[in-house]
């Protein structure tokens, strides 16, 4: 693993890994193996995140925190623009891009998927933001293969996971006594060939990691027919079985009043939210207004400004909000970008100070739907 | 909901957030807080590539105040002559009636959907507008008199609240002159209004449509354009015929931001012109 982590600093990589900062596991620039949350595992459900040490788990045995490759590649605050005024005119600045590419120790298989949809809104439409390119073309992912489930996922109902088959630069699976390590580029191969002390082990060993990924698998698409223990939280799951048309035809059912009781509006969900891309452009200038910077910021569909038009705001309601919500992630986004907006990551629910839970919401709308 | 989306040459695909600097050559104050600036790029190389197609609009950037979506309101087939008709409202509109003659501004554009009109060579319009609609349906009044013969029957309805508030009173005679049916309405008339008092779906009953031959354009408030839209389905006006503006919270144009979203749409590249088959099963449910 150290070696690894070298290697990618050799090639020029700035290396990004999880670690425990303030009770969770977030993403942070990663020097030693010594910073990777060895022995934590993480308990998640509705509303609650909490750490816990287990005797058996590995290295990467917690699931997904709050971070995600998200803030990597569009960042929560970015400058687009600098100008400056100039005898009468706006000279302007583009954006620089001379940071060093990053290298991303962690995203699971459905943090992957939701690059790929984050890919689609701003690389794939008829605009490409070229901040989003730069930083995209650069980065490194060393993915990690799942062994572990929290309550909250559900990837194996979005089909998301848990065994990411695509891309990665480099895929790890953690055994009991070593890990194995899938290429998935050429450039995978060519650090993995750099790196201090790796061999090719047995055959033997690739076996074992598919072992473990189609036994959580297994474990997860058994959750359809078993109930959880007493008091142990609800192992999540979706029925995306007409998905689409079971919200856009209900978009005045009650439920969405009732969730809206008890929704903060925070915007918790959409910023944890691995595919949420919603963002706006402030000015930001000096006192003698002659030097802008434009700043892009994230900024969810829970605020008012989200819909603001000067003649009214047109989303008015937290029950309007969560429905925008629940309706983009996943029924329009499937017009939009011919998939789901949701990776089934179960963030949203364990970050919602109330632990709204959209499964739960779905499930609702769908037993009271003929 | 994916429309094949033209880059206009004048957007860079690869960086679109790139800008254009223009000056502002002419002001017209329409109404008390409407004006019309007529903008001159700096680049002659960009103005000999700006074109626009009847609908699209421009992003205007001030430096330091933000950015406001704005429809093109000019000729089309004078890409030269470039009108943006704005009502002041709030920091970057109000800002802009405050700059002058010769000053600057930044630009991006242009974006968005296009009325169809060079789709309809030999049938009927109707534009119906209301207030500052009237600004995005111009440039589809130009392109029809530019080739009037191509086209059957035109109709415009136009209503303002008040006799004050009618954009481009002096151009009316001309568009009548060109047979195009002009007929205009206020909500609010005064001692010297002796023309239609009422609302601009009020209008349609004098008219004597054919509804297979029809088009319909229609931008303006989203109230007015649902009645407009009741009296065009009430004369058995396919769906498909009927074109509506729609406007929502633009931050940038390119599909980024996702302010601009109503249901499967994103209003600044899928629209702003969608026809009122697109946008049914939306267009009524509430602060969707
Ligand atoms: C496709 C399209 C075409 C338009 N064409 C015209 C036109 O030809 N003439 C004209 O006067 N106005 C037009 N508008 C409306 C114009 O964009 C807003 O009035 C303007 O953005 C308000 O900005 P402000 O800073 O002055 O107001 P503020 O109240 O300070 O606005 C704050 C923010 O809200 C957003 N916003 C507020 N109202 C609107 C709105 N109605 N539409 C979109 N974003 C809004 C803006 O992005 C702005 O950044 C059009 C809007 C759209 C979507
Ligand atoms: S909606 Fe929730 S579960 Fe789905 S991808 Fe976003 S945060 Fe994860
Ligand atoms: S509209 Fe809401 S749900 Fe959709 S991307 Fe934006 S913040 Fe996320
Ligand atoms: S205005 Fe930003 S997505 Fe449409």
């Amino acid at each position: 693993m150290q070696g690894l982590i070298d290697a990618l600093k050799e090639d020029g990589y700035r290396v990004i890994g999880p670690q425990v900062a303030d009770g969770a596991v977030v993403y942070d620039e990663l020097e030693s193996l010594e910073q990777l949350p060895l022995g934590v595992i993480d308990e998640q459900d509705g509303g609650v995140y909490r750490l816990a040490r287990r005797q058996d788990a590995g290295y990467f045995d917690h699931v997904v925190g709050p971070h995600s490759l998200k803030r990597y590649l569009f960042p929560p605050q970015e400058t687009l623009q600098q100008l400056q005024l100039k005898d009468g005119g706006w000279r302007v600045e583009p954006q620089q891009f001379d940071e060093p590419p990053l290298a991303v120790i962690g995203p699971r298989s459905c943090d992957l998927h939701a690059m790929a949809i984050q890919d689609r809104v701003f690389l794939e439409g008829p605009y490409v933001d070229p901040g989003y390119r730069a930083r995209r073309e650069g980065l490194f992912v060393v993915s990690v293969q799942c062994r572990r489930a929290a309550a909250t996922c559900f990837c194996h109902s979005m089909k998301t996971g848990p065994r990411a088959d695509h891309g990665f630069d480099l895929a790890l699976s953690e055994l009991d006594d070593c890990f194995a390590i899938e290429v998935g580029s050429e450039r995978g191969g060519r650090i993995l060939a750099a790196v201090d002390g790796w061999k090719p082990g047995a055959p033997t060993i690739v076996d074992r990691a598919n072992d473990q990924s189609s036994q959580l698998e297994r474990s997860m698409e058994q959750r359809s027919t078993t109930e959880a223990a007493p008091g142990a939280p609800k192992l999540r799951q979706l029925d995306t079985q007409d998905l689409r048309d079971l919200l856009l035809n209900n978009l005045d059912h009650p439920r969405w009043e009732q969730v809206a009781d008890r929704c903060l509006a925070c915007a918790n969900c959409t910023m944890v939210c691995p595919t949420c891309f919603c963002s706006s452009v402030s000015e930001v200038s000096d006192l003698t207004n002659e030097h802008v910077r434009r700043e892009r910021t994230w900024t969810s569909c829970f605020t008012a400004e989200h819909s603001f038009l000067t003649s009214g705001v047109v989303r008015n309601s937290t029950a309007a909000r969560y429905r925008q919500w629940l309706t983009h992630k996943l029924s329009t986004w499937i017009d939009q970008f011919d998939s789901s907006g949701c990776v089934g990551c179960g963030r949203c629910i364990t970050w919602c100070p109330v632990g709204i839970d959209l499964t739960e919401e779905v499930a609702a709308i769908r037993e009271t739907t003929k | 909901m994916k429309p094949n989306i033209q880059v206009a040459a004048t957007v860079d695909a690869a960086n679109p957030w790139a800008t254009h600097a223009v000056r502002i050559r002419a002001i017209e104050q329409e109404v008390s807080d409407v004006a019309s600036y007529e903008l001159e790029f700096e680049d002659s190389a960009v103005a000999e590539r700006f074109h626009f197609v009847p609908g699209q609009f421009n992003m205007l950037y001030l430096p330091g105040i933000g950015e406001s979506a704005i429809s093109i309101s000019s000729d089309p087939d004078v890409p030269q002559r470039l009108l943006h008709t704005v009502r002041a409202v709030g920091s970057v509109t109000r800002a802009l009636a405050r700059k002058q003659i010769g000053d600057q501004l930044l630009l991006r554009g242009p974006f968005g959907s296009a009325w169809p009109v060079d789709l309809f060579r030999g049938q009927d319009i109707v534009i119906a507008a209301g207030g500052l609609g009237l600004a995005p349906v111009r440039p589809v009044i130009h392109y029809i008199m530019n080739r009037r013969g191509e086209f059957g029957k035109v109709w415009l309805l136009y209503g303002a609240r008040s006799p004050d508030d009618l954009l481009y009173t002096s151009q009316y005679d001309c568009w009548r002159e060109t047979d195009i049916e002009t007929h205009i309405t206020v909500d609010l008339g005064d001692n010297q209004w002796k023309g239609n008092i009422g609302v601009v779906p009020s209008l349609f009953e004098r008219l004597q449509l054919d509804a297979s031959l029809t088009r319909v354009l229609t931008c303006g408030p989203e109230i007015m354009m649902r009645f407009v839209i009741a009296e065009c389905l009430a004369q058995k006006i396919d769906p498909k015929h009927i074109f509506v503006s729609m406007e929502r919270n633009m931050n940038c144009a390119l599909g980024f931001c996702g302010h601009c979203q109503l249901g499967p749409a994103f209003v600044c590249k899928d629209g702003p012109v969608f026809t009122y088959e697109q946008m049914e099963p939306y267009l009524n449910v509430e602060d969707f």
